[in-house]
């Protein structure tokens, strides 16, 4: 089994060195190819794992150690329990998919075989996250994935803006990374180790307080990846990346591992229930800000981005309450619909010349039918309409909210499930059905290659059918997870499935009945509530403008005052002190025989004084 | 009054004053070759004084060295300023200035 666990982990790095060979070459297929075979074998590995591993089937691999310095032992090992094996099926699934549909997608970009080596050693990360059997693992992974994706983000790195996305995602990340080694720092500092069975052995006998600075400074770091408020304004920024890389990275894998951690780390978090209800507070916050933002926004991409961003919110509430595997559950299902929408909204950029103004577009579903099916059905999914996959985790979660009497909470995720299905069917109507406004503007929109669309349609099945599978799901991942089984607490659970549902319903049909009768009011958009949620509510300004601004002016004051004066002037003052008595000095060599030998006379006078008075 | 080892000492600093003093004012080379004469023999008598006070042989040894290759010196010495003066007609000091820089 060792053997599987290790394919599934080093395939992707085989691909990735591979096409880094052709890093600085012109286009070639075969690194396209060659990197998703690949990915293709670390999918069936990962596979072959899911159906071996259980709970008294779990792969551990240790490989060497890594660092051995007196007391503190880090060993690269790795594991395959039913948590990880979720992870790496769900990872390799979609990443498989994503190669397969940028060889399409990519077909024409310069930067091909370099696009692939950094997508797949993303990949490679991403299993090093999920499979590390200890924290320090797990962090090499966490900042392999953030590098990665500042690659993939600046892509394009000759676009001004995304290059500073690019950077905006990895400074922002690495703020909340620190939070998060501060954590691992108290737990080595308190226990002793960083593996995970002998933390959460030992985690019980901290004191409370210890234990609540732990969770919290690994939640910052989770809110980091996982883009929570207020460290969010990333995610929507990183969409200049390739639409394939948002589709992966950016909805289905890397913004996941927040969750990840928060259900990895379980039994830190159940023992200090205040932080769990504080992330859980802060998951349905994001999940109703986020959604809001959706709402108006004229961006295809960062309406998916955002809706990526309320979804999270939700996996938040669930593992702050204590679901941990309906955390995990919406995890899985929202991966698969999530990045086929994201892959779908890259048909509709590929057919429209990368226009991503969702006003300029409009009956595309003459054109692109199967792309136009697809996302409906990942929007109907999203949405959380039966019998799609959205239906099953994104109820669950609601009910644990329900039954926990968080019932603001479960407020305000209803509210968001209703803003979801509008803002979802807002877009589907927007670019497929109406009037075609793209013919103003001379597009010719054309459906994309049928292998792109054969990639696509896994993806779109799962989206479709992975919600039946959460029975299953339950008891395999619950082998190792605590259970959560909410249907002791209340008993109107149909009432409120029915109440989701209509809610969820009555948004589409309004989005659809407007949008079909030409859209709202333009004066809608002078009132204080559109401009305040088109403009983000004016966060990404404030951290500009409080943030940004202010550490520029004090870096460029450290640097005209501090650095130029300072430093550099300490250590031009040694240089010119050299020069000068140099300069000086030389006078000294005259040449004159007689001068040389008074100087000669001075060096022993001096000398000899010396030896006279230095008693060493 | 006997001569005692202060009295060698006094009298080879003296000399090796004197000699110090030739090397510093004197401008004419052959003058100079005297100066650096007296002081090596200033440090001869030092060094034969001093190894007569401790019995030991040494003193006087490196004493024969010092004649010895200061034989040698100025016999190569005053053969380069026969040279120097074949060729500038002088044996000034201040004549000697090829290699400023």
């Amino acid at each position: 089994m060792e053997k599987y666990l290790l394919i599934a982990l080093f395939a992707p790095i085989v691909g990735s060195l591979f096409a880094a060979i052709f890093g600085d070459r012109p286009k070639n297929v075969i690194t396209g190819i060659v990197t998703s075979a690949l990915l293709g074998i670390s999918f069936l590995a990962s596979f072959y794992l899911l159906t071996y591993v259980d709970e008294t089937h779990i792969v551990k691999v240790e490989l060497f150690t890594w660092i051995l310095a007196g007391n503190f032992t880090i060993p690269f090992n790795f594991i395959a329990d039913p948590v990880s094996v979720i992870m790496m099926v769900t990872v390799t699934t979609v990443s498989t998919a994503v190669h397969v549909y940028s060889m399409g997608y990519m077909a024409n970009d310069k930067g091909y075989n370099r696009y692939f080596s950094y997508l797949s050693a993303f990949v490679f990360s991403m299993m090093i996250l999920v499979m590390s059997n200890n924290f320090l693992g797990l962090f090499i992974g966490w900042e392999g994935v953030g590098l990665c994706s500042w690659l993939l983000i600046g892509h394009w790195y000759h676009k001004h803006s995304a290059s500073w996305a690019a950077n905006e995602a990895f400074i922002m990340n690495r703020v909340a990374d620190l939070g998060m080694l501060v954590g691992l720092f108290i737990l080595f500092w308190n226990i002793g180790s960083l593996e995970y069975d002998v933390v959460f052995e030992n985690i019980g006998s901290l004191d409370n307080d210890t234990v609540t600075l732990a969770a919290i400074f690994l939640f910052v770091g989770a809110m980091g990846k996982s883009a929570q408020f207020p460290l969010h304004t990333w995610l929507a920024d990183a969409m200049e990346g390739p639409t394939p890389v948002s589709a992966l990275i950016h909805a289905a894998t890397m913004v996941t591992a927040g969750v990840y951690l928060v259900i990895r780390a379980n039994e830190i978090f159940a023992l200090v229930p205040d932080v769990g209800f504080f992330i859980a507070c802060l998951g349905a916050f994001v999940a109703m800000f986020a959604a809001s933002m959706a709402l108006v926004n004229n961006d295809l991409k960062r309406i998916i981005a955002y809706s990526t961003l309320s979804q999270l919110g939700y996996m938040f509430v669930a593992a702050g309450l204590g679901a941990y595997w309906i955390a995990l559950f919406h995890l899985m299902t929202h991966a698969f619909f999530k990045s086929v929408l994201f892959l779908g909204a890259g048909n509709v950029m590929h057919a429209m010349d990368d226009e991503l103004n969702i006003k300029k577009m409009g009956g595309l579903n003459s054109s692109m039918k199967y792309t136009g099916l697809i996302m409906i059905l990942a929007s109907l999914a999203l949405s959380g309409i039966f019998p799609f996959a959205g239906f099953f985790s994104k109820d669950a979660i609601l009910e644990v909210a329900f039954a926990e009497h968080a019932y603001i909470l479960w407020a305000m995720l209803w509210v968001s499930a209703g803003l979801t299905a509008f803002y979802s069917f807002r877009l589907v109507m927007l670019v497929f059905f109406g009037k075609k406004e793209h013919k103003k503007f001379g597009f010719n929109p054309h459906e994309t290659y049928t292998f792109v669309l054969l990639a696509m349609t896994p993806l779109a099945i799962l989206a479709i059918v992975s919600g039946f599978f959460g029975g299953a799901f339950e008891s395999y991942v619950t082998q190792i997870l605590p259970h959560y089984d909410n249907h002791h607490h209340i008993s109107g659970a149909a009432i409120l499935i029915a109440m989701t549902l209509a809610l969820a319903i009555g948004g589409i049909m309004f989005a659809v009945y407007k949008y079909s009768n030409g859209g709202f009011d333009k004066k809608l958009e002078q009132t204080f509530i559109y401009k305040l949620l088109i403009n983000q509510y004016y966060i990404p300004e404030a951290y500009d403008r409080f943030l940004v601004q202010p550490f520029t002016r004090a870096s460029t004051y450290a640097w005209l005052n501090i650095d130029n004066k300072i430093v550099d002037g300490t250590v031009d003052l040694i240089a010119t002190t050299i020069y000068k008595t140099g300069d000086k000095t030389r006078a000294m060599q005259s040449g004159n025989l007689s001068k040389m030998l008074r100087w000669m006379v001075v060096g022993l006078v001096v000398l000899l004084t010396l030896a006279l008075f230095y008693r060493p | 009054m006997d001569i005692g080892l202060t009295h060698y000492l006094v009298l080879s600093t003296i000399l090796f004053s004197i000699g110090l003093y030739g090397v510093l004012k004197r401008k004419n080379l052959l003058l100079l070759f005297f100066s650096t004469e007296i002081m090596l023999n200033a440090v001869n008598i030092g060094l034969v004084a001093v190894g007569n006070h401790y019995g030991d042989l040494t003193g006087q040894m490196f004493a024969f060295f010092i004649i010895a290759v200061a034989a040698s010196e100025v016999a190569v010495g005053l053969g380069l300023l026969v040279l120097w003066y074949r060729k500038h007609q002088t044996i000034d000091l201040d004549s000697l200035q090829d290699m400023k820089g």
